[in-house]
């Protein structure tokens, strides 16, 4: 018998993926501000707290630090959390929590513990929600050892992903684009699992690897699109867990196209894609090179509200075409 | 809970402590033992310090061991506890092997932590002790997720969450008792006021009095008590815990008590007068609860004697312990950042 595969939305896929999760499992429970009858800030719980109630649909107080400590002690406790920050720039308000506790609760206190939660955070920007509503922040949650971060760019991986993250032992960091919300996709019915720490190649390509995350990964397979009709051959790949890293198809990929480009939505100075081009460097790939190493990234600005100034301060797909063609042609 | 601060004696004319009435003399006398045990793990750690055995830093809660004992006294291992960076005396109170601290202390594999947390960082999970916290105010929450927990779980137990008057002063205290408050946990706040946040006196750091005052803003009850009587701690915990199992919310425990110690071992006691620390030294709550006990005749004084032998046995093999023990392999360095698939 043949899967059931419907188009759904990414927000859509999402709470799929959460129904399916509480369905399965009753230990699941979902909290954050205004997930309940108004369903989100974003609408991803959607109308969840009637399915499952307030007691597993949880309303909290506006208190992100204290909404993150009670899910790391939940998790403790034999709980799964599902935490919903209303924008990923309140984490700023939980960083003490997801930081110094729900990484390193584990490795300190020997590996007698696990700490199973999931963190989701609406980020990026293009919405005119301005400085403090619009950052990429999940390079930051990179850095710290404990945790892992996935940036799904698919409604498919949007479901797949959450499932495999509410799934994991471990504290798993979820960022959603907010303009991909209702971007549409196939999505099947079944539950299933996309394994966190895997890329995918989503366009292969012969003269360049560009590695992208989130919504950038639809710009570059746009401006793949706009460079095959030169006659350039761009791979494009999704690099979907920012950690742990999957080194492998990145560095099998650049070994056969010898160029790399990282675009990236959070501010280029240290972003994913400066990682990403690290551990190119580093690797056996590094002397495949024939061009140097290229990242775009944010401005080193915050996200500003008017809108020709907000799309300047994140890469484009005319930035990405100009970059890819730059580096193919040796005019870098 | 009577005249908190008073330091005088019963008499045995006087009605008996509540907690005298509901633990056996078995137990009473294991609280008296686990309170000595508390101190000389204490002063043995600080000496171990000294001669360069241990690293790091400790914060010592010599003086305060009756909030730690008086709290465990109506706890099972099913209950759970949130402890501070001031957690030594939490952690035995909840039944935790002194040999496994010394162990972690020294940095050990067979440390409470395999030497990965050491004395910031203790747990006992098994006996329901989360772990103590490297941050003021961090296992507030938690406790409250804990709480969350066992209510989902329909787990009819409670969870004891230890912190300073210092952590009062942070958001976290504030937004965590508003939720257990809100969705009525069985959570007991227990707050040890020991008058400083490191060198800052309460007086300087806080806009009340005392910190049970604020109890009122998250509508649960709030009481002071002689964090130094063990009586009056248990008493009040005993209350408190009984409320939270059944189901009729959190409340905050103020215990007035005093670190005799410095904060940590960096202190150079340059915030408060030796009389006031000698002032304390005299309202010991070890030689408080002997002098009770035997005032009224619930051990007698070979007892008492015995259990103070028994400590120090038992301190002194948890020490032999913790130095035959192995340290840990460099190469197991990363090991349990993440859990390794089952």
């Amino acid at each position: 018998m043949d899967a059931v595969v419907r188009e759904l939305s990414y927000a859509q896929a999402l709470q799929e993926a959460m129904a399916q999760a509480m369905e399965a499992d009753e230990r699941v429970f979902l909290m954050g501000e205004d997930i309940g009858v108004y369903g989100g800030a974003f609408q991803v719980t959607g109308d969840l707290v009637h399915r499952f109630g307030e007691s597993r649909v949880m309303d909290t107080p506006i208190a992100e630090l204290g909404a993150a400590g009670v899910a790391v002690g939940a998790a403790l406790g034999g709980s799964r959390p599902v935490l919903e920050f209303q924008f990923s720039d309140f984490a700023t308000l939980g960083m003490e929590q997801i930081v110094n506790q729900a990484a390193k609760i584990r490795f300190m206190l020997g590996g007698r513990v696990s700490v199973p939660l999931v963190m989701r955070f609406p980020a990026g920007s293009g919405t005119g929600a301005a400085a403090q509503h619009s950052q990429s922040l999940e390079a930051w949650f990179a850095h710290v050892p404990g945790l892992k971060v996935v940036q799904p760019a698919t409604p498919y991986d949007a479901k797949g992903l959450l499932l495999a993250a509410i799934d994991d032992p471990d504290p798993v960091m979820f960022f959603e684009h907010k303009l991909l919300y209702k971007m549409r996709g196939p999505v099947p019915a079944e539950p299933y699992r996309v394994p966190i720490g895997t890329a995918a190649v989503m366009r292969p390509g012969r003269d360049l690897t560009i590695v992208a995350t989130s919504i950038m990964v639809h710009r570059a397979l746009e401006a793949a699109a706009t460079l095959a009709d030169e006659g350039l051959d761009v791979e494009v790949i999704d690099l979907r867990t920012l950690r742990p890293m999957d080194r492998e198809t990145i560095i099998a990929s650049v070994s056969r196209t010898t160029r790399l480009l990282c675009v990236y939505e959070g501010v280029k100075t240290l972003g994913i894609g400066t990682e990403v081009s690290a551990m190119v460097a580093e690797s056996e790939a590094f002397d495949r090179l024939d061009a140097p190493i290229r990242r775009l990234g944010g401005a080193e600005c915050p996200i500003p509200y008017n809108p020709d100034l907000e799309r300047a301060a994140v890469p484009q797909v005319p930035d990405i075409v100009a970059a890819a063609r730059d580096l193919i042609r040796g005019a870098v | 809970m009577g005249d908190a601060m008073s330091n005088s004696l019963r008499v045995a004319a006087d009605p008996l402590p509540l907690a005298y009435t509901l633990l056996s003399r078995g137990e009473v006398r294991d609280c008296l033992r686990r309170m000595i045990l508390i101190r000389l793990f204490e002063e043995n750690a600080e000496q171990a310090y000294m001669r360069g055995l241990i690293h790091g830093t400790m914060h010592l809660s010599i003086g305060q061991e009756a909030s730690a004992v008086g709290m465990g006294a109506f706890l099972t291992d099913a209950d759970k506890i949130t402890s501070t960076h001031r957690g030594h005396g939490h952690c035995i109170a909840k039944g935790a092997d002194p040999a496994r601290m010394f162990a972690e202390f020294f940095g050990k594999e067979t440390g409470y932590c395999h030497g990965r947390g050491g004395s910031m960082h203790i747990a006992d999970v098994e006996r329901g002790n989360l772990g103590a916290n490297g941050i003021v105010g961090g296992g507030l929450p938690i406790a409250v997720g804990a709480a969350l927990a066992m209510k989902q779980r329909r787990q009819p137990n409670a969870v004891v969450c230890f912190f300073g008057d210092g952590a009062s002063n942070e958001g976290a205290f504030h937004e965590a008792l508003n939720m257990a408050a809100l969705w009525k946990l069985p959570v007991v706040f227990v707050c040890e006021n020991n008058k400083y946040g490191m060198s800052t006196s309460t007086e300087r750091s806080m806009a009340v009095k005392d910190v049970a005052d604020r109890a009122v803003a998250y509508a649960m009850p709030g009481v002071i008590v002689d964090g130094n009587s063990f009586a009056d701690v248990a008493e009040a915990g005993y209350h408190a815990l009984r409320r939270a199992r059944a189901g009729e919310g959190p409340s905050l425990i103020e215990c007035k008590t005093y670190r005799i110690r410095g904060h940590s071992r960096s202190d150079r006691n340059r915030y408060r007068t030796k009389e006031e620390i000698e002032s304390w030294v005299r309202r010991d709550p070890i030689v408080h609860l002997r002098e009770e006990l035997l005032h009224l005749g619930l051990l007698a004084a070979e007892e008492i004697a015995a259990a103070q032998a028994e400590a120090e046995a038992e301190i002194a093999s948890a020490i032999e312990y913790a130095r035959q023990s192995p340290a840990p392999r460099v190469s197991e360095l990363t090991r349990d950042v993440y859990t390794e698939p089952a």
